[in-house]
């Protein structure tokens, strides 16, 4: 197997854009990452796109050979592309099925994009189409939606553990907080805890301000063997582990309602690749789809003990010059949740920092960082962690 | 949801039929045809639930998935049988009144409507306990 790296990112900006169409914000990160990384059309040898419901959001199918069409690779060099999807966790699946791509010595140049076009239908449309990655037979039958899922999440976390909405608040603040600092942020507006706990209730005791939003955007990164890599760049940023895991489609079926059992595995199987542990881990990007989620992937991923990610969220411990930085992007939260696009984003965000190129963001002398991207209420987790040292 | 999609499943929403492993003597409400216990060894069979559990956790659902929107609050909870299988229901009482711990039992109930004048969906939710 060989050693993989990403010479090139891009994210679009996040957010609502009436004027703008799938494919445009698509092919603006996936030719952003090409220039990114300095590499001609000829070069790519495959792409793979995570998407979770393009049939639902655009009524569009197919999306793997429409974005080669319309990124100028399908009519002339024939260039394989491949739509992924995991819910909200297919950027991330896309990042390590190009990974495998490279590792397996089969392709070399290699683009892994990920996008979601979400504003194209009304929103109770689109949380619809979202609540399909939960178990429509079991779950959404009944009138669960995300919210919902999470809120009970949250509720038995409070009650085994004792944490406090106010806990929860602190994540959404922290994530605001570092978003404004970031261009392509979806949000770049400061929330205090009080106007979080003052907005409405969507799914007691999740606020609407507990909530990532609805979210156009698209992320891209090219990916090389770590062999050539600096012929393309001075400062690769080498993939030390890709994992993935699975749990119950249904909330109801886990072991524990407030352990994403498949994020604690995906994390023990990362570590294990690299050959690290949670303390080597300078910044981490975690799926903050709700405040609840970061606070149970904090624990999950071993920054703190079980039943405590709501005191280190209050205690400043996951902010930027803390001891753990936790989405210094804005997160899900702030930065925005294009759903097909988060595991992708999570990625350039991190190669930005160990680049050193996040500005009033940084995390100084970043050298090691997280991604951790999951599906539906946690049926899919996928985590990699990157560096600058090979 | 399409009317074959709900009704293959109505007898086990209606009457809380779901199935078992003779082998590992699991209990599994959604049903399931394979026992993720042993997989292929094992033998499953029918088997209706009492109803009879209690709330694990819970939420009372402001914004309401599509469909569900006259029906806010309602209350959504993970009730555990007593035979051992959690589900995810609608559960009939006042917000302030449900908690973590609360016995629940079964009770037939309108879940949904196919639009206005589409099917009716049928099926269980659950009511707290007091006996």
């Amino acid at each position: 197997m060989r050693d993989v790296a990403i010479i090139g990112v891009k994210n679009t900006n996040f957010g609502e854009q009436w004027d703008r169409s799938f494919r445009d914000v698509v092919v603006e990160a996936g030719v952003g990452a090409v220039e990114d990384a300095g590499v001609v059309g000829e070069k790519i040898d495959s792409m793979f796109v995570g998407n979770m419901s393009g049939g639902q959001f655009v009524e569009q199918e197919h999306i793997g050979a429409l974005i080669a069409d319309y990124s100028g690779l399908a009519k002339d060099m024939h260039v394989p592309s491949t739509r992924v999807e995991a819910a909200c966790a297919s950027g991330g699946l896309a990042l390590r099925q190009g990974i495998y791509a490279v590792a397996s010595g089969i392709d070399d140049i290699v683009i892994a994009a990920g996008a979601e076009k979400m504003t194209d239908v009304p929103s109770p449309k689109a949380s619809s189409a979202l609540a399909a990655a939960a178990d429509r037979e079991w779950e959404g039958i009944m009138g669960a939606t995300f919210p919902g899922l999470y809120a009970m999440i949250a509720r038995l976390h409070m009650h085994k553990y004792g944490t406090k909405s106010e806990q929860l608040a602190e994540v959404a603040v922290k994530n605001h907080h570092n978003g404004q600092f970031n261009p392509i942020a979806q949000y770049k507006s400061p929330l205090t805890v009080d106007s979080v706990l003052g907005s409405i209730m969507v799914a007691d005791p999740l606020h609407i301000f507990d909530c990532s939003p609805i979210t156009d955007g698209a992320s891209a990164v090219v990916l090389a063997p770590a062999d050539i890599a600096h012929e393309y760049t001075d400062t690769p940023i080498y993939v030390k582990a890709t994992a993935q895991a699975s749990d119950t489609i249904a909330l109801h079926d886990r072991r524990d309602i407030t352990t994403l059992d498949a994020s604690v595995a995906a994390g023990k199987r990362a570590y294990e690749m690299a050959k690290m542990e949670p303390k080597d881990i300078d910044l981490v990007e975690v799926h903050d789809c709700f405040t609840i989620a970061e606070i149970c992937a904090i624990e999950d991923l071993g920054f703190s003990k079980k039943g405590e990610g709501g005191i280190v969220s209050m205690n400043g411990e996951t902010a930027i010059g803390g001891r753990i930085p936790v989405n210094t992007s804005g997160g899900l939260k702030s930065c925005g949740h294009p759903v097909g696009a988060t595991g992708v984003k999570q990625a350039v965000e991190i190669v930005e920092q160990l680049r050193g190129e996040s500005g009033k963001r940084q995390v100084d002398g970043a050298e090691i960082g997280m991604t951790h991207n999951v599906g539906g209420s946690g049926a899919t987790a996928v985590v990699h962690i990157l560096s600058r040292d090979r | 949801m399409s009317v074959p999609r709900f009704w293959r499943k109505q007898i086990a929403r209606y009457n809380l039929v779901g199935t078992r492993c003779k082998k590992c003597n699991e209990y599994f409400y959604p049903p399931r045809n394979m026992c993720p216990g042993c997989r292929r060894e094992g033998e499953i069979e029918d088997f209706k639930f009492t109803g009879k559990g209690e709330v694990i956790t819970f939420t009372v659902i402001h914004t309401a998935a599509e469909g569900f929107e006259n029906q806010t609050p309602y209350v959504l909870g993970i009730i555990k049988l007593n035979e051992g299988p959690s589900l995810t229901s609608q559960i009939i009482c006042e917000p302030e009144e449900v908690k973590i711990g609360m016995k629940v039992k079964p009770v037939f109930r309108k879940l949904g409507q196919a639009g206005e004048r589409g099917m009716i969906y049928y099926g269980t939710k659950f009511v707290p306990d007091l006996c």
